[in-house]
């Protein structure tokens, strides 16, 4: 007997409460996927916080999906398997969250020059840039 | 006293089952396939707002057609998860039936991309249009060859199983495949937030 097991097996052997864990996950992953489209149409929803909110409910619906479908649980039989994942959610987090960073504070202090598309979808304007520009360049 | 010491040395001492070394491996590979997406979702969030003056998300995409995809990935996840569990109580029927129905649900997920791609394109919005949507191709093109993999090996399995029936080896494949299918689903909840919802109420 060991004291591990193999992510999606969390049930190997009881049929029933593992068809129980797919019908609870798909119920909450459906279930979350229509309050984010109802999240994007609603009126009642202050329009800035929506973003916030779709992606709440995006990473709960992928708690949803890695608990019920992948049956990654918070058990001493998966700590390995949660370490994996808590080291790819770093690197995931490090990756989107620091290029988002650095193209950010880029495009508020670089002077890109001419034709070059700014993310807000206008070209930029040289005399619009308040900041310092970048040695050499005046 | 000799049992309990000989069982708790064999526990420190033997290697883990064969199924949970392998299981765990394919997790590892999955984490690194999810970095890779990561990466390219990186890309496309930098790079949403350079249009080059061409179309943006909100007057390119459909929810409608976001909406049906998201509905025939959820569902292919779930009988995905029903073929392992008919697989564990070793019935090849129901799991046939099971993996019949998630790779004829994958295969509309497929159809629906590649009629989406192909609209854009007509549109004069293909992937050399502006940086957004050569992000916007490469993302969501990643994602529909992974699923274009998978309904491959899906296939794979229901030969497998049908001509080899539940050996353990088998049992491992289907093991990593049920693994792979769920994280696919875990990519797409992602690019339905970032790429569609997000892209649509910009």
């Amino acid at each position: 007997v060991s004291n591990d097991v193999a992510p999606g097996d969390a049930e190997q052997h009881d049929v029933a409460s593992s068809v129980r864990s797919y019908l609870i996950g798909l119920f909450l992953a459906g279930a979350l996927t229509a309050a984010s489209f109802w999240t994007l149409r609603t009126p009642y929803l202050w329009a800035p916080g929506v973003g916030v909110a779709l992606a709440a409910l995006a990473i709960a619906q992928m708690g949803v999906h890695l608990v019920f479908f992948l049956k990654i649980t918070t058990g001493p039989d998966n700590t390995n398997n949660v370490l994996a994942l808590a080291f790819g959610v770093l690197i995931v987090t490090l990756l989107v969250g620091g290029s988002l960073w650095i193209m950010a504070n880029l495009d508020r202090h670089h002077d890109m020059g001419a034709g070059w598309a700014h993310p807000s979808g206008e070209s930029v304007q040289p005399q619009k840039l308040g900041r310092a520009r970048l040695g050499g360049r005046e | 006293v000799s049992t309990v010491l000989a069982s708790a040395a064999a526990s420190a001492d033997t290697p883990l089952a064969k199924r949970i070394v392998v299981g765990y491996g394919f997790w590892i590979f999955l984490l690194s396939d999810i970095i890779l997406f990561s990466a390219l979702f990186a890309a496309y969030a930098v790079l949403s707002g350079a249009t080059a003056g061409g179309p943006n998300g909100a007057q390119l995409f459909h929810l409608d057609t976001a909406a049906m995809e998201s509905g025939c990935l959820l569902l292919s996840s779930f009988t995905c998860g029903l073929g392992s569990a008919a697989a564990t109580a070793r019935h090849p029927r129901w799991f046939q039936i099971a993996f019949l129905v998630t790779g004829l649900l994958g295969t509309a997920f497929v159809g629906l991309e590649a009629h989406e791609f192909i609209g854009l394109v007509d549109k004069g919005a293909g992937p050399q249009r502006s940086a957004f949507l050569s992000a916007y191709f490469a993302l969501v093109g990643c994602h529909g060859v992974h699923v274009s993999a998978g309904l491959l090996w899906l296939g794979t399995m229901m030969a497998q199983v049908y001509a080899k029936g539940f050996r353990a080896d088998i049992l491992r494949r289907l093991l990593c495949f049920a693994l792979f299918w769920h994280a696919l689903d875990i990519i797409w909840v992602g690019i339905l937030t970032v790429v569609y919802l997000m892209g649509a109420g910009s």
